[in-house]
């Protein structure tokens, strides 16, 4: 499985991301720089976390407009699968190619935890791995991660099987509508979540849950 | 229009904080009055903050040798070896003044700087750690601090991508009008890639790198260097504003441009910003400086050499370039998005110049400008100790569970997840243990080595006796460093104390100082960096002496860490060191009878390099893999956390002991480890034959600490009042 991994100035989850999609894959992403307008072709482009632009504006919405977006863009609308984490949701969001908003955490503060996430919806091409409605484990470390939408679309996603991951067990840690932690385009291609699977991977992690998700996407290639 | 030769006034002088003879030996040095800019700069390099005049003098007793260390005090940072080619850089710097002042603001630049002083040397920062001591929990300020500085510290580093893997917080009265903001960064480098401050060749680009210079921070360290009374408020304009963005770029592109070989010497702008920096690194290569202001890159319109001097703008550098390379390096620094300006060159006369609007507004001789700078032998007397308390003055309690159900809810014990859980302790993912346990344990990366580092001090110990509060303060961290099976190499110190000019405070200064180097022999632990902030006094009074110490130490193989959760049903619990006595000074006294009274435990360094050693070579064999060190609150407390962490209880067998002594006494050089029943007894006679005292005290399981007749207390009933505490508190409930 070939992947791309976008930076951004202020990007800093970028290297976990690399190290996690080597681990997995057992192939090395590409990085590419942020003013880069054709992103190779790939079967996976990653949007990392971190705090593109020092979050400055609003988080991600700098970053939405960096050349490298407009053939990320150009590519999600061609099929290509696009993954984005973190800041890389917020950019998603930023960018219109998911809908919602990700509002500052509900208690203000910025919260790095170990959460609980369910698999709301493993047909999809990145949680084909896991089993339906399986509980897993799943860091989160943000500020900004409180996702909201108006009723119409969260109708429309909680309808279409498009919210693939949410805040299980109680374990909500931003205030998220309707404990949406991770949900997918109309065309199922482009993932925004804000937990870090990339950071519980391998034993020194202490779990992991995360493997699943690339796994996921290395089969959807792969069939 | 600026005026850089008006009368140099004794009021201008005090102002700058400079004493009467100190002017006079500026005067003697240049041989005429100084002109503005002068003043400010000899004001910036001379202050007590930048110039150590008061402290240097015990500094040097300090042990800063050993077979490990490559770096000692002196650079940015400290530099030990740590195997394969490998080096940690590290060390540790206070940012108390300006965290008072505005915590959100001084809090970030504390953490900012620290990082900045480990990638100058070409360090990737893979770790950061803080020490926090806050004013009593129902102080009007304490909350609006607590919140400004966690918020602050969290940030920074989340932002930049550094871990922040551990860290202390503590209240106390006497924090009041001076909190303690203490930051510490840790790097990786390559040994042959270690970069230094000191220029080499004449007539070589000096380059002006990172952000803009504005006025913020005019003279902070010299406000850094002062007491507080009513003004302070007037004083938030010499605090810096943080730009982790800036910062993260500027990481980036140092690193980047480093592997090119462009770099000939580099300095990051902190303390005294560009004055400090460009002193010293002239200074140190027996080179002169010369700057040429109007190439600066400037935020703000209109300043005069004296403010561009004194600013301390965040996130600049200052590099001496290879010229044959300087296009390549500014490509870098535009790829960033960074400033880039050559703004001076290294001369032969070694003279600082300073030119601006076409005229020289300073000429100083830069090696005296640092060398030459005051150095004081203060005077000192013995400081007061605390009388020590017989056992039967301390008052005993009818049931140790309630009693330490009390004790893991009260404020210096309660659980730091409200603190913690706004760092990002992940980034990089690298990450073997993060806050909770005795120390951060972060892998290098590529390898499956880790460095394990710990914060540590008992400041109400270095108050009752600063020469045992200084040995213990570097005692706990070497075994914080132990307990998780790291072999302890170096310290870095971070020494915070009150008016120097009054001889108790110094008295403690000293003492304190020589129960660190005390320490640092017995237990070959040299310091390789550190920092003093002096002057923590408000109205007079002076903050607990507060000797902050890092240890920093190396895993082996990270599959083989401990931690302190149990971990399985049945295994059987150890105490290395024995059961304890003393009371003094104990959480105990302190938070069950409201008594700060008594000695400290005194520390004996020998017995804590024996059973440190013991307990490092059984996680080292891979036969323990459950271990914690016992400090503030003893047994009970180590018990309670090692229960929570492993949601499994435990059964404790006092025997005829005297139940709160045994539960609670301070004593140290002490361990809890836990062991499969059938390594136990091969464990035991290990000991005895090494001459280590362990005794088996009970057995894992159940789901509460008990104490069998002397009470127990359920783990639901602990881990509410130890959850409890923190966030209620800052919810204005507590």
């Amino acid at each position: 499985m070939r992947s791309a991994v976008v930076l951004f100035p202020g990007s800093n989850r970028d290297h976990d991301m690399v190290k996690a999609l080597h681990s997995v894959t057992g192939v090395e992403p590409t990085v590419v720089w942020h003013q880069d307008a054709t992103i190779p072709d790939v079967d996976l482009i990653v949007l990392p976390g971190g705090f593109s632009y020092g979050d400055y504006l609003r988080c991600g919405a700098i970053a939405a407009r960096s050349p490298a977006m407009l053939d990320v863009a150009r590519k999600a609308k061609a099929g290509v699968r696009v993954l984005g984490v973190c800041n890389g949701f917020q950019i998603l969001t930023e960018a219109g190619l998911l809908p919602g908003a990700l509002m500052r955490n509900a208690h203000l503060r910025f919260v790095c935890k170990e959460v609980k996430l369910e698999v709301t919806n493993n047909d999809t091409d990145f949680t084909r791995a896991y089993s339906k409605g399986e509980v897993i484990r799943c860091p989160v470390a943000h500020h900004d991660g409180n996702y909201f939408a108006d009723p119409e679309t969260l109708a429309r996603l909680e309808g279409e099987g498009r919210v693939a991951f949410r805040y299980a067990e109680g374990t909500n840690p931003n205030g998220s509508i309707n404990d949406i932690a991770g949900i997918l385009n109309e065309t199922g291609n482009v993932l925004g979540m804000m937990p870090h699977p990339e950071n519980l991977i391998e034993a020194l992690h202490g779990g992991l849950d995360g493997r699943g998700l690339f796994e996921s996407v290395a089969t959807s290639v792969a069939a | 229009m600026f005026q850089n030769d008006i009368e140099i006034t004794p009021d201008l002088i005090s102002r700058h904080g400079l004493k009467p003879d100190e002017y006079d030996r500026i005067l003697h040095l240049i041989g005429r009055k100084p002109t503005l800019t002068e003043l400010g700069i000899f004001s910036a390099m001379w202050n007590e903050h930048c110039s150590y005049k008061s402290s240097k003098k015990w500094l040097k007793t300090l042990p800063t040798k050993g077979d490990k260390v490559i770096i000692g005090p002196g650079e940015n940072a400290g530099v030990i070896d740590i195997g394969d080619g490998d080096v940690a850089i590290f060390k540790m710097e206070s940012h108390n003044h300006p965290s008072y002042i505005e915590p959100y603001q001084g809090a970030t630049t504390g953490v900012g700087g620290i990082l900045r002083d480990v990638f100058t040397m070409g360090a990737r920062p893979i770790a950061a750690m803080n020490s926090l001591s806050f004013g009593e929990p129902d102080h009007p300020k304490t909350r609006h601090l607590v919140a400004g500085v966690v918020a602050g510290v969290g940030g920074y580093g989340n932002s930049f991508g550094v871990p922040t893997v551990g860290g202390e917080v503590r209240f106390h009265a006497r924090y009041n009008g001076n909190c303690l903001v203490n930051a510490f960064a840790l790097g990786i480098a390559k040994r042959d890639g270690i970069f230094l401050s000191e220029a080499k060749g004449v007539g070589l680009p000096v380059v002006y790198l990172g952000a803009k210079t504005g006025r913020d921070g005019v003279g902070g360290a010299t406000m850094a260097s002062a007491e507080f009374d009513d003004t302070i408020e007037e004083k938030r304009p010499t605090v810096q504003v943080g730009d982790p963005f800036t910062e993260k770029r500027l990481l980036e592109a140092c690193l980047e441009l480093m592997k090119t070989g462009a770099v000939v010497a580099i300095q990051d702008m902190g303390a005294a910003g560009l004055t400090c920096s460009a002193v010293e690194m002239g200074a140190k290569g027996n080179l002169g400086i010369r700057l040429d202001l109007d190439r600066v890159p400037q935020r703000e319109e209109d300043m005069t050499p004296y403010e561009m001097m004194l600013s301390e703008s965040q996130e600049r550098m200052l590099m001496v370039l290879e010229p044959s390379k300087e296009k390549e390096a500014e490509a870098v620094f535009r790829k960033w998005e960074l400033d880039f300006a050559v703004c001076g060159e290294t001369t032969d006369d070694l003279r600082f110049r300073i030119i601006w609007q076409g005229k020289e507004v300073a000429d100083l001789p830069i090696k005296e400008l640092g060398d030459e700078a005051p150095e004081y032998d203060r005077p000192w007397v013995e400081p007061r100790k605390a009388a020590p308390l017989a056992a039967d003055a301390i008052p005993a309690v009818n049931d140790v569970g309630t009693a330490l159900v009390r004790l893991m809810g009260a404020p210096d014990q309660a659980s730091r997840a409200w603190v913690y859980e706004q760092y990002d302790c992940l980034v990089q993912g690298n990450s073997a243990q993060i806050p909770g346990g005795d120390a951060g344990v972060v892998r290098v990366e590529g390898t499956g080595k880790a460095l394990a580092m710990s914060a540590d001090v008992t400041p109400r110990y270095c108050e009752a006796d600063p020469f045992e509060g200084g040995k213990q303060a570097v005692a706990e961290s070497w075994r914080n460093v132990t307990a998780v099976g790291g072999d302890p190499i170096a310290l870095t110190d971070n020494l915070n104390f009150g008016n120097p000019e009054k001889p108790e405070a110094m008295g403690q200064f000293v003492r304190a100082l020589q129960g660190i180097a005390d320490a640092c022999r017995a237990l070959n632990f040299p310091i390789v960096s550190g920092n003093v902030s002096l002057y923590n006094e408000t109205h007079g009074e002076g903050i607990l002496p507060s000797p902050t110490i890092v240890g920093v130490g190396l895993l082996p193989d990270v599959a083989k860490m401990a931690t302190i959760a149990f971990k399985a049903d049945g295994d059987e619990v150890l105490l290395v060191g024995g059961h304890g006595s003393h009371l003094g000074q104990s959480v105990y006294l302190r938070d069950l009878h409201g008594r700060e009274e008594g000695t400290p435990p005194p520390v004996d360094l020998a017995l804590e390099k024996k059973n440190g050693d013991f307990v490092r070579g059984l996680i080292a064999a891979g036969r323990v893999s459950t271990c914690h060190d016992l400090s503030d609150g003893g047994l009970g407390v180590a018990l309670a956390e090692m229960a929570m962490a492993g949601q499994r209880g435990v059964r404790i067998e006092l025997g005829d002991l005297t139940p709160h002594v045994a539960v609670f006494a301070e004593d140290q050089a002490r361990y809890l480890i836990a062991v499969n029943p059938n390594e136990s007894a091969a464990v035991l006679a290990d000991a005895a034959k090494a001459g280590i005292k362990v005794e088996r005290i009970g057995t894992v399981g159940g789901n509460a600490v008990d104490f069998g007749p002397a009470g127990k207390a359920s783990i639901a009933d602990i881990k509410a009042a130890y959850d409890g505490w923190f966030p209620a508190f800052m919810g204005g409930k507590a």
